[in-house]
């Protein structure tokens, strides 16, 4: 059985179907890639996970659970299943880069103090922003908010990550950097990961499968391989201007 | 409870009774998200006190409900207790009876001005700026972030604010009741004539425990008042910063018509 399972689900927002009739489906331990043009519901998509919105029709299906229906309580262990990067960083303005990242630690582990300083060293370094620990949100970078974004979101060491966009606004160096990250904590702890991007080298280079979304709906779903072969005219389309980008 | 909702509907509506029927419909949903919020920070009243990280979250707030607004409080009760001792002491000065000015300046704020000039000021200092807040932090998803990180934002941002103002709101209202009455002399003996003593006498003379206790309750409520409708503004907030800017304004005006209503109310029940 597939760990996400996207049902037909249909969401209209003032009557407006953003999503209309997306399916598809993810294993445990794999990681897909969601592309699509701006605007299309990609962001719309992950929150659909966890129930920041629910669907106007359709199911969403996390590991057997329909998370639109659920309890509240099989609602709170599919959260703490989850790591969430969001499109704007979404860190605590008052709260220093570690002290953010330490949150998720702090108020839901019983981990010491020790634990916990060493855990978020460690994911500070990963995203390359130890120097920048002590600092508070508003006085780093947008990129470098991201990426502490991104260390909060991976901290937990949660069974499914989603990122909303992990490398826009950063330069090709740290991007790598991230994706590299991505794969490892893929490959190592067997973390299954949702990544938005509209990076196609990045997704082609990381991606096990890469799902493109047009108009709410999925037009092509393949390996990185099939995906650039693909006769999808979708997909050539959006091959073709990403190529002519890098040209 | 989860603090992040949808609209009620995902399409517009069809007639125009519809839509009114839809108004109707998200307003009694407002009124239950907001005794909702209420009393679930209620409940989380202990945890904030227990805890070490929400005690000096507390504190924060304690002192940005409490401190920081003083300035603003001193200023508008002194200029209430010296407005209404102008007003009452020169009619009281057409029947010779200016040694009543004390009694006069001090029966109206501890019943009624004093928790009402705080309950203005707390709205429109403290109420807006918690709206702001959080609406910000609504739009900018960090709301949502706690949501998933199970982390409740009703414990984590919605309890700690609001017990600030319970705790501070009757304080204040005291304060401005002590400030006012001083503002009330300053105009008795400089303008009026009146001796100081004189003036304190009359005033203690009138001051009984059921007006100070009666004023304190108004007080507890309208702090309980601007919290609530801050902290439901602040988290209904959504479309950017023009939603923030809305959520606050609305908060502003929700408050000082809640205050007005409930300032009536409590009269009415306590002194009939
Ligand atoms: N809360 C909301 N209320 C109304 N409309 C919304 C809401 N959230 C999203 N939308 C609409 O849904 C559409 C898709 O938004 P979404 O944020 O998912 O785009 P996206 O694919 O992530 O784009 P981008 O690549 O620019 O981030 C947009 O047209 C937006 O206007
Ligand atoms: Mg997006």
């Amino acid at each position: 059985m597939s760990l996400i399972a996207f049902e037909n689900v249909v969401k209209k927002f003032n009557g407006f179907p953003v999503l209309d009739g997306l399916s598809f489906s993810m294993e445990k331990g794999e990681v897909m890639a969601l592309v699509g043009p701006s605007g299309t519901g990609k962001s719309v998509t992950l929150k659909h996970l966890v129930r920041l919105l629910t669907p106007t029709s359709g199911r969403v299906v996390v590991d057997g659970v329909d998370v639109a229906s659920c309890s509240d309580r099989e609602l709170e262990k599919i959260r703490s299943r989850v790591g969430y990067l969001f499109q704007g960083g979404a860190l605590l303005a008052w709260m220093t880069v570690a002290e953010n990242v330490a949150l998720p630690l702090r108020e839901c582990t019983n981990l010491s103090q020790h634990e916990i300083d060493e855990k978020v060293a460690a994911a500070l370094a990963a995203v390359e922003l130890t120097a920048a620990a002590e600092k508070y949100p508003a006085e780093i970078s947008g990129g470098m908010q991201k990426r502490a974004g991104l260390a909060r979101a991976i901290v937990r060491e949660s069974d499914i990550v989603l990122y909303d966009e992990p490398t826009s606004g950063l330069d090709p160096v740290t991007s790598v950097t991230i994706n590299t990250l991505i794969r490892k904590l893929n490959r190592t702890l067997g973390i299954t990961s949702l990544v938005v991007t509209h990076d196609l080298s990045g997704a082609l280079a990381i991606a096990d499968r890469i799902l493109l979304i047009k108009n709410g709906k999925a037009v092509e779903c393949s390996t990185p391989a099939e995906f650039v072969k693909s006769t999808n005219p979708d997909a050539r389309e959006f091959l073709a201007a990403m190529k002519g980008e890098t040209i | 409870m989860t603090v992040v909702r949808e609209p009620l509907w995902d399409d517009a509506p069809r007639t125009k009774m519809q839509g009114v029927v839809r108004h109707l419909a998200s307003f009694v949903s407002t009124l239950g998200f907001a005794a909702h919020l209420l009393t679930e920070s209620v409940a989380f009243f202990p945890s904030v006190l227990c805890r070490r990280q929400s005690r000096a979250e507390l504190v924060n707030q304690l002192y940005i409900t409490g401190i920081r607004t003083l300035p603003v409080v001193t200023v508008v009760s002194l200029f209430t207790g010296m407005i209404l001792a102008l007003q009452v002491g020169l009619e009281l000065r057409r029947f010779n009876q200016e040694i009543y000015l004390g009694a006069a300046v001090m029966i109206s704020l501890i019943r009624e001005m004093g928790p009402f000039s705080c309950g203005m000021c707390l709205a429109a200092c403290v109420g807006s700026s918690i709206a702001a807040e959080l609406g910000t932090m609504k739009v900018n998803d960090e709301v949502a972030a706690l949501e998933i990180m199970s982390i409740s934002p009703v414990r984590f941002l919605a309890s700690p604010r609001i017990l600030a103002l319970v705790l501070m709101a009757p304080l204040l209202g005291f304060f401005c009741c002590v400030v006012g009455t001083m503002g009330g002399g300053i105009v008795g003996v400089t303008q009026l004539g009146v001796y100081f003593e004189q003036y304190m006498a009359s005033a203690l003379s009138v001051a009984e425990t059921k007006d100070l206790f009666v004023g304190l309750l108004k007080s507890l409520m309208f702090g309980v008042i601007i919290g609530t409708v801050a902290v439901e503004e602040g988290f209904s907030t959504a479309l950017g910063a023009t939603g923030v800017g809305r959520s606050t304004q609305r908060s502003v005006i929700v408050s000082f018509l809640l205050i007005l209503m409930f300032g009536y109310m409590i009269t009415r029940v306590c002194y009939q």
